[in-house]
């Protein structure tokens, strides 16, 4: 199967690789898996007392396909609010990146690992 | 289709699979097209038919993971082709602890010492998951059903370990 350039750009050269302080108390961070294919996706988001998404970090373990999605994702949250992070969708990652039908669900993976990272962030605002 | 009734096996996630060999080598036998060479087209694309699901039922059957999902689908539960995220921090953060020893082992002093004692650590686990799975799967509620299925989502992500682990293995064997 042949990946799009965008996927092989992103998978050459990932933005936004490696991990925040999990100390640092804007830091919040959302874990994923996909069982069908063992891949692990970790995204971490820094935010301000505005809302604002100030810095994304990832690490993935997985396919070309779900590093380009994370990839990808870290560099779309960036200067965003929660609000918008959270509108993110997968199609949008998957056209953006031109993933055939079988790698779908790392595009789903990406958009629930902003999920994931929003819900710990809301929890902690509750708190 | 039930694979456990085709070959004459009670609905049980535990399986004996000297028995399980024994009964495809019959069923092979039974069904295979060499037998019905005489016999009228239907009748060879029925054994050809016959022939593919005994094969499918045994590799589906030998296999624990397939064999869970193929339990769980009786149930109304299908786990094949799911794209369901798995969300349980503490599980995932034990994947990505394995993952990065994964990637240590390259750099450490001692590269065989790891590797065994990473299958070690994975076959404990995976013995613990197929421990909770074998009791989810032998009871009627709905629920443990359900528990199943994560269970066998977990052993998923270790078959995948396991895999990774037997590549960084045969790497350093190069």
């Amino acid at each position: 199967m042949a990946y799009s350039e965008k996927v092989i750009d992103h998978y050459e050269n990932p933005r936004n690789v490696g991990s925040f302080d999990k100390n640092d108390p804007s830091v919040v961070t959302g874990m994923v898996g996909a069982p069908a294919c063992g891949d692990v996706m970790k995204l971490q988001l820094k935010i301000g007392a505005d809302g604002i998404i100030q810095d994304a970090k990832f690490k993935t373990y997985g396919c070309g396909s779900a590093i380009a999605s994370s990839s990808l994702v870290t560099e779309w949250v960036k200067g965003k609010t929660i609000e918008q992070a959270a509108a993110i969708k997968n199609t949008d990652i998957a056209e953006e990146l031109a993933l055939p039908p079988v790698k779908i669900h790392c595009s789903i993976l990406a958009e629930d690992a902003i999920k994931a990272a929003i819900d710990e962030y809301k929890s902690k605002q509750a708190k | 289709m039930n694979y456990f009734e085709l070959f004459k096996f009670s609905p049980a996630f535990d399986i004996d699979t000297a028995l399980l060999a024994e009964r495809y080598r019959e069923l092979q036998r039974a069904v295979h097209p060499d037998k019905f060479a005489n016999d009228t087209d239907q009748q060879k694309l029925l054994s050809v038919q016959r022939t593919a699901q005994v094969n499918d039922g045994f590799q589906t059957l030998k296999d624990p993971i397939r064999r869970a999902e193929h339990m769980l689908s009786l149930r109304g539960i299908e786990l094949s082709h799911e794209t369901t995220t798995v969300k349980d921090t503490a599980f995932l953060m034990q994947q990505m602890e394995w993952r990065e020893a994964l990637e240590d082992i390259r750099d450490s002093a001692d590269p065989q010492a790891s590797i065994d004692e990473l299958y070690q650590s994975f076959a404990q686990y995976r013995a613990q998951l197929t421990q909770q799975l074998t009791q989810l799967l032998s009871s009627e509620q709905p629920e443990d059903a359900l528990l199943a299925a994560d269970q066998v989502r977990k052993l998923k992500f270790m078959a995948k370990l396991h895999g990774e682990l037997t590549r960084v293995e045969d790497a350093l064997l190069d």
